[in-house]
């Protein structure tokens, strides 16, 4: 069994897999059950700031039959009182010594008040401390959460008032809900943060009740933006992840990231590993299923290590972190194609449809060797979906919705042209990247046809 | 025998517990629930150009209809399934899925096919529960149609043709419409409630139907031709012949669509009426089609002990569908193949058994067929106490002859169009199925495409010939 152990800016968990800063860790009840479970760590549920909470609090997004495809929600941070959560803090701590126990806060933007929080924090006995910088709703009108995350200057200003006085790691938390995450990234590290986690949620509405015109989720008749969070995210939190973890400056620093957003599975947790991630956090599959997902993240994560000949997790972590690439970059010879297998097509057409009226009009569909038009032919022979291989651009849509395991691979072909990439070629000739005419002298010369 | 013994013999009723009854008498396939349907319908892959589509005689575009469920639009789904099929209600009960729509569902060869038939029912149930009446029939054009008989090929007919503007009037014989899914289809498969809400349904289109007339009795068809511009005629089949076997004539032989039809009408009047209706002890079903499968079938759910089919060829030459006959041994029917009757048997008048031949099959016919040939001797008795002949019906030759049609095979000679030789009467349902396969399906496809007929002569032909 691989070793999936970690060490996060010092602070050690038995495997990468914590409980997010959320609903699961709002108390010494519900952690020491996760712990119970295997749950490598646990990010307590923000403490700070006085609270009140609405009713209702909670949204979900489903697709088809599955539910909570994402969950948004307007609960605030913890509404128990200080006392009460530093004490159970101490007592989980004191009850876990191997497991990760972070303490997440967020109070009012003043010196005073992080150094105060960031005291009674280190007289728990807690591994580190994370930098609430991310929550979209409720505290950012206040000034605080998001309001922070989203102006760089505040970020650097308020992680300096914690590093300053704080013996523990201290992570900054940052917010996807910005139009560039390296800036936030950057400042965390100019207030000489430890460590950063990402992504929070993502500001949102997650619908409408059709029958009372209502927000969901609906507060005696009212609505708002609400954090989004749950599978359906995970790709805007890989991308956030791999720009920060690519980012030089973060880079530079070495600071770790704890991955989070979408992840439900050990699959996810894997890609944000190679993505760069050192610890994962959960929120929305416990929500979902409770803390027995962690039976098969662990199990799961091991046996794909075990089965690559990998001995630890932190083989893995950043490891596909230089295969981010900008497209500039690419090399523009590289082609593939799509290839039907017809001994395992179920005649759904799915691929035909798509490629037609969605994409490159590359799929014909064949009778014997024929080409049939679907909307005419009422043959009894079955009509096979086959690529036109000169016409198909290798774009992955019809592999993308065939529903047979399988049966439409993409196939690299032998480039049929010199690899050049698009910075190359304006570098060389930037007329032929500027004017249509250059362009289209180019294609013929050296034989791109677009059809 | 003193009368008190012949009393003691007679049939009575199961006197089964009405729990028991309604069990055995409720539909096989449970209606779905919605969140049940939504899921069946998540797993539809909507497949362009689907073969379900291609397998369906009535064309029901089924993805579409399908995808309508799953995003919550089940009137929707209700009408693309009647916009091609007014009778999808009963379709959804009776038709033969597996071999139709199922039996072609992509996802059959390596996984489980979608249950379109239970979804379409889940889609027309919800738009008859509510009374939807999603069509608007078009103002009056002044023409008029009759149609004779009110099945699934004449419903759909004038239902049709009344959407377009048509004054139709349907002429049916017996006291209820509805034709064979009033009274033929068994309860377990469809109630007559469902049949007469899809009536009520043509009914609410502004179609007139007359039932208890017979035409070539109570109205001529030189009447009907005179007094109508166009004809449909849809009445199925004839009545069924005689075995011309001796003791026919008994007291407990019955013919299998009156007993089906019997306990539909017991079942609609309540329960009790089911538990009264006299059933054998021992009862022997002569034939193994489909209507003697349900009749077998309905005999066992009432009460019988001992059901057993008799057919004079063998296993493999049974006419019924292989799902049938899977079904009806799990209800614990019995089997005699290879058995001809050749008497029933009485006593006082009452049938006391079957007296049967062994039979064996020839060697392959130049039509490939194996004919059964009697074994000498081999004479034996099945003891039953009821005789339930299901040997299929006579052609429609009265109608034939009262309209002075021309015949295919026995049924009513039509052309592609539904045309007979008359140029204002058309036909089609099982009254003219010399070609294809007798359904509920097929029926209502023909209603459809000579309602298009009837319009395309009325609108053009007939304008331009004057």
């Amino acid at each position: 069994m691989a070793d999936l152990s970690i060490d996060f800016a010092g602070v050690r968990s038995p495997n990468p897999f914590w409980l997010a800063s959320a609903p699961p860790t709002n108390s010494a009840y519900q952690i020491n059950k996760a712990f119970e479970q295997g749950w490598g760590g646990a990010v307590w549920k923000t403490i700070g700031a006085p609270v009140l909470n609405v009713s209702s609090r909670y949204g979900g997004f489903n697709f088809g039959d599955n539910k909570l495809v994402a969950i948004n929600n307007i609960e605030l941070i913890s509404d128990r009182s200080l006392e009460v959560n530093l004490r159970e803090i101490a007592e989980v701590k004191r009850l876990w010594p191997d497991r990760a126990v972070v303490v997440s806060a967020m109070v009012e933007s003043k010196a005073e008040a992080w150094h105060d929080i960031v005291r009674m924090i280190e007289d728990t006995g807690a591994d580190a401390i994370e930098l609430n910088y991310g929550c979209p709703h409720g505290m950012s009108e206040r000034g605080m959460g998001a309001a922070v995350g989203q102006v760089p200057e505040y970020c650097s200003m308020i992680t300096s008032w914690v590093t300053e006085v704080s013996g523990l790691p201290v992570i900054v938390k940052l917010t996807p809900n910005v139009t560039d995450i390296v800036p936030p990234a950057r400042a965390a590290v100019a207030g000489n943060a430890q460590a950063i986690s990402l992504i929070n949620t993502i500001n949102s509405i997650v619908g409408v009740d059709l029958d009372n015109f209502q927000i969901q989720p609906n507060v005696g008749g009212k609505g708002s933006h609400g954090g989004y969070a749950g599978p359906a995210v995970k790709p805007i939190a890989l991308n956030m992840l791999s720009l920060v973890a690519a980012d030089e400056e973060v880079r530079r620093a070495g600071l770790p990231i704890s991955g989070m957003g979408g992840i439900q599975t050990w699959r996810d947790a894997a890609e944000f590993l190679l993505l760069g991630a050192t610890s994962l956090q959960v929120c929305t599959a416990v929500m979902h299923y409770g803390f027995r997902i962690i039976d098969d993240l662990t199990d799961g994560l091991s046996n794909w290590l075990d089965e690559k000949g990998i001995a630890s997790v932190n083989e893995v972590i950043g490891a596909s972190v230089s295969r981010i690439s900008n497209f500039g970059d690419f090399d523009l010879a590289y082609k593939t194609v799509a290839r039907i297998d017809p001994h395992s097509c179920i005649n759904c057409n799915l691929c035909y449809i798509a490629c037609d009226e969605g994409a490159h009009q590359s799929i014909d569909l064949v009778v014997d060797g024929v080409r049939v038009d679907p909307a005419s032919y009422r043959g009894a022979a079955k009509s096979l979906p086959v690529v036109a291989e000169d016409r198909c651009v290798g774009c992955n849509l019809c592999s993308l919705v065939c529903p047979v395991d399988g049966c439409i691979t993409m196939v690299e072909v032998p480039p049929e042209r010199e690899s050049v990439t698009w910075n190359e070629i304006g570098a060389r000739t930037p007329e032929v990247t500027a004017d249509w005419q250059a362009m289209e002298e180019y294609r013929k010369k050296v034989g791109i046809d677009i059809h | 025998m003193s009368s008190e013994a012949v009393q003691e013999h007679a049939l009575r009723g199961s006197r089964l517990e009405l729990e028991e009854l309604q069990d055995r008498f409720t539909e096989l396939k449970p209606p779905m629930t919605a969140r049940e349907a939504r899921i069946e319908a998540n797993r539809c892959l909507y497949c362009y150009d689907a073969p379900c589509i291609a397998a369906c005689p009535t064309d029901i575009d089924v993805p579409t209809f399908i995808r309508k469920i799953s995003t919550d639009n089940v009137t929707g789904a209700a009408v693309t399934i009647l916009e091609a099929n007014l009778m999808g209600a009963s379709c959804s009960r009776v038709c033969p899925v597996e071999e139709l729509c199922e039996g072609a569902c992509v996802l059959g060869a390596h996984h489980k096919p979608i249950e379109i038939g239970r979804l379409q029912r889940y889609a027309t149930d919800h738009l008859y529960e509510r009374g939807i009446m999603p069509f608007q029939p078009a103002p009056a054009n002044g023409q008029r149609v009759a149609v004779v008989g009110a099945g699934p090929a004449g419903l759909t007919c004038a239902g049709e043709l009344a959407k377009l503007g048509y004054e139709v009037t349907v002429f049916e014989k017996n006291d209820l419409p509805g034709g064979l899914s009033t009274y033929g289809i068994v309860v377990m498969r469809e109630p007559i409630r469902v049949a007469l809400e899809e009536v009520d349904f043509v009914r609410r289109l502004g179609v007139e139907i007359r039932t208890g007339v017979e035409v070539g009795k109570d109205i001529t068809a030189h009447d009907l031709v005179g007094r109508y511009d166009a004809v449909f005629v849809a009445a199925g089949m004839g009545s069924v012949p005689e075995m011309q076997i001796p003791g026919e004539e008994l007291d407990g032989v019955v013919e299998a669509l009156s007993f089906i039809a019997e306990t539909k009408l017991a079942e609609m009047e309540g329960l009790e009426r089911l538990s009264e209706l006299p059933i054998g002890k021992n009862v022997v079903v002569i034939g193994a089609g489909n209507t003697a499968i349900d009749a077998a079938t309905i005999a066992k759910r009432l009460g019988a002990e001992r059901v057993t089919i008799v057919y004079r060829r063998g296993e493999k030459q049974m006419p019924a569908y292989e799902f049938e006959y899977s079904f009806i041994k799990n209800e614990g029917v019995e089997f005699r193949f290879l058995t001809q009757p050749v008497e029933v048997l009485g006593e006082g008048g009452r049938v006391t058994g079957l007296s049967c031949l062994e039979m064996q099959l020839s060697a392959p016919g130049a039509d490939g067929r194996q004919q059964p040939i009697p074994i000498a001797g081999s004479e034996f008795v099945l003891e039953c106490d009821q005789v339930i002949k299901a040997i299929g019906q006579e052609k429609p030759t009265g109608l034939i002859e009262a309209f002075e049609l021309e015949a295919d095979k026995g049924y009513i000679a039509v052309d592609e169009a539904l045309r007979t030789i008359h140029p204002q009467v058309f036909a089609g349902g099982d009254a003219a199925r010399a070609k294809g396969l007798a359904m509920t399906v097929t029926a209502s496809q023909d209603g459809k495409n000579a309602a298009s007929s009837i319009h395309q002569w009325l609108t053009r032909e007939k304008v331009a010939h004057g």
